[in-house]
């Protein structure tokens, strides 16, 4: 995984609340066994005119141009400001996997779906929740100037504005620390691995119906 | 001290907590299926590692697989090539058990984990899927997980968590008629909205849940994360002893006894406190149906579609203007007036044996009427299918005019040939109406089936209470 340091990038609004994980990459595009590839499918039934399929020149479909992302100042955008329960829906980490192969880094907003939230960290995608308030200035902010860029700063857990208003946010240690590392949880987990056969042929004693 | 459920089901898996309080959890029972799977085995691959304990596997094919038993098999390659994998995987590193595409006891993965007595009450089940709360019905600590969580816990048999609040939903009182575990699902989810659980693992209470079957609590705890909630879950009961009694993966003998010991103690403790407690009279509970895009968006069959102006938050209003738009409904058009154009039986939430015979005593000698373009009814599993048929019900359906189909996760997501067009309109019985789920332009009212079965008679939304 890639570690996760510091941010500058160019901010992409979302405005809608409740965005799902079928918004943000439809079911057809689940059938591939691969980890890589999702971006330009990314938000496919907002962000074209035509029914996408797998296996398609997604560059030579029709764009819809009411779309946010297809915005021409929003090109390049590497931390999407969204709104309340982002991710909500499915498990598929197809959605971080599509958000990240797109060009974001960071999301910023107020709340996310437990699952998309944990997927975030296993894919070097940093999920950042800050309060009401201050995502509503972002917003404001966004709007209203061309160019609008943020810089994130995991190891002091802060989102600084252009006008140097610095926003603090909270993520639990083990995330950061896994994060900022870029390290890979399994091979952190296996350094238990002891304390795991024990616990494990304890239950065997104990409910040995679970090991039939 | 008094512990709820959640905390009983949370301590005893704990193998080690950092500092932070994150805890190296340990996993039971992992269901694999085809379409979260894949890209875990190609890391297990890669890293050259082995599942830690195969026997904790239980897998099958549901998501891409086609329901109209054409000799064909799986005709579109994608889907072929990613059942294949599957097949290939647990080929080269084991399971406890596999119900591959056609075997006769292939199905949902969230429907052949219990009826098999592979979920078992005190066991963290896990699965590459968001609907593995349905699990929780047994007393599980039971939740989906991302395709990363799922090498993790092939490799490990553990995962990473941190402990979530806990919200108890006590439902006390007597159903209605007419009235089921699904609406009791739709209504919690009206009143908490769809990220009112998010921090939280629920449990469901009260002498309405006591009074379900083992089906309704699971279509119910189903239902836990369409209310944000990664887990939802019911006290062990008899009805939780009584279902698992004699199933296929079910101790036995002297094991049994233990087992069943065991399991009556998984409920909350009297005086166990819980962050949040929501209290629904079920009398108050009248069947249920969607109106928009997201399961909070419902009323009750006798209400109407709101207007954008009922609502004081701004981006709630510009959510259900956007979400009646899509959804093709004007504000004030009373829910039994709106006609549908299919109808859709089936899904991990309602497909179930008890599920199908609500549905086919609504149907029971009546026709699906002239504008429906298709009914169906997709059972469960390969089991369910089979009691379904002994029992008759296939040809009550038939003889109405629904569609009878083979097992899988079918119309509820559509990665599969059954699907919406552009703009049709739905009465489903699955979990999620979000914008495209069915098929893109696709839109789904969810609603339970009894009242999936009415609409489908009706050709618009009925009340099921003046039908049966």
């Amino acid at each position: 995984m890639t570690p996760f340091t510091t941010l500058d990038g160019l901010v992409a609004p979302l405005d809608r609340a409740n965005v799902d994980t079928d918004a943000i990459i439809p079911k057809q595009y689940l059938k591939s066994i691969k980890r890589s590839g999702f971006g330009p499918t990314l938000f496919d039934e907002w962000r074209y005119m035509d029914v996408g399929a797998p296996g398609q020149d997604h560059s030579k479909r029709p764009l819809n141009p009411a779309f946010v992302l297809n915005q021409p100042r929003y090109q390049g955008a590497s931390i999407m400001l969204v709104r309340e329960n982002f991710g909500c829906g499915s498990s598929r980490e197809h959605a971080p996997w599509a958000i990240e192969d797109y060009g974001f880094r960071a999301i910023i907003g107020t709340t996310y779906a437990d699952i998309f939230y944990n997927n975030c960290f296993k894919n070097g995608l940093l999920p950042i929740r800050l309060p009401q308030s201050e995502v509503e200035q972002l917003f404001l902010q966004c709007a209203g100037t061309p160019g609008y860029r943020l810089r994130i700063d995991l190891e002091n857990q802060t989102v600084i504005r252009p006008d140097g208003h610095a926003i603090r946010f909270d993520v639990e240690a083990f995330r950061k620390y896994c994060l900022l590392n870029g390290f890979d949880d399994i091979g952190l987990t296996l350094r238990q691995a002891d304390k795991i056969r024990d616990f494990e042929a304890r239950r065997r004693i104990e409910q040995p119906w679970l090991f039939a | 001290m008094a512990q709820t459920l959640y905390d009983k089901l949370w301590s005893s898996h704990v193998v080690h907590t950092e500092d932070d309080g994150t805890a190296l959890l340990y996993i039971d029972r992992h269901l694999v299926h085809e379409v979260t799977s894949p890209q875990a085995f190609e890391g297990l691959r890669l890293a050259g590692r082995k599942p830690w304990r195969v026997g904790s596997i239980v897998a099958t094919a549901d998501h891409n697989v086609p329901t109209d038993g054409s000799e064909l098999g799986l005709a579109d390659p994608t889907s072929r090539a990613q059942v294949e994998t599957l097949d290939d995987n647990i080929r080269t590193f084991g399971a406890l058990a596999y119900f591959p595409f056609r075997d006769k006891r292939q199905g949902i993965v969230h429907v052949i984990g219990p009826e098999n007595g592979a979920t078992l009450p005190g066991m963290t089940v896990v699965c590459g899927d968001s609907h593995t709360s349905t699990h929780g019905a047994f007393g599980c600590l039971a939740h989906g997980i991302g395709t990363s969580e799922v090498e993790h816990v092939l490799a490990t048999q553990c995962l990473l968590q941190k402990k979530s609040k806990s919200m108890l939903i006590r439902v006390e009182g007597e159903l209605g008629k007419g009235v089921s575990a699904k609406d009791i699902a739709l209504y919690f989810i009206g009143r908490i909205g769809t990220a009112g659980g998010t921090g939280y693992a629920i449990e469901f209470g009260g002498s309405a849940i006591r009074a379900l079957s083992m089906e309704g609590r699971m279509t119910l705890c189903n239902m836990a994360i369409e209310g944000g909630a990664r887990a939802g879950m019911v006290a062990v009961d008899d009805t939780t002893i009584e279902y698992l009694r004699g199933r296929a993966f079910s101790p036995r003998g002297e094991q049994w006894d233990r087992a069943v010991e065991y399991w009556r103690t998984l409920k909350s403790d009297d005086g166990a406190q819980h962050d949040r407690v929501v209290d629904i009279d079920a009398r108050q509970i009248q069947p249920q149906v969607t109106w928009g895009t997201s399961p909070e968006m419902v009323t009750d069959v006798r209400g109407q579609v709101p207007a954008p102006e009922d609502f004081a938050d701004p981006v709630q209003r510009e959510g259900v203007a956007r979400a009646l738009q899509y959804m093709g409904l004007t504000p004030r058009t009373p829910i039994e007036q709106i006609r549908i154009d299919k109808v859709f039986i089936g899904s991990c939430t309602n497909s179930r044996i008890e599920d199908l015979r609500a549905a086919a005593r609504v149907v029971e000698g009546r026709r699906v009427a002239d504008n429906v373009k298709l009914a169906l009814v997709v059972p469960g599993s390969g089991l369910v299918k089979a009691q379904a048929e002994a029992e008759g019900l296939d040809k009550v359906f038939r003889a109405a005019g629904f569609e009878w189909r083979e097992p899988g996760c079918s119309m509820c997501l559509a990665m599969n040939a059954d699907r919406l067009e552009p703009g049709e309109r739905c009465a489903s019985t699955s979990n999620r109406n979000f914008e495209g789920r069915q098929g893109a332009g696709g839109r789904t009212h969810l609603v339970s089936p009894q009242m999936a079965a009415a609409a489908a008679i009706a050709g618009r939304f009925a009340d099921v209470r003046e039908v049966v």
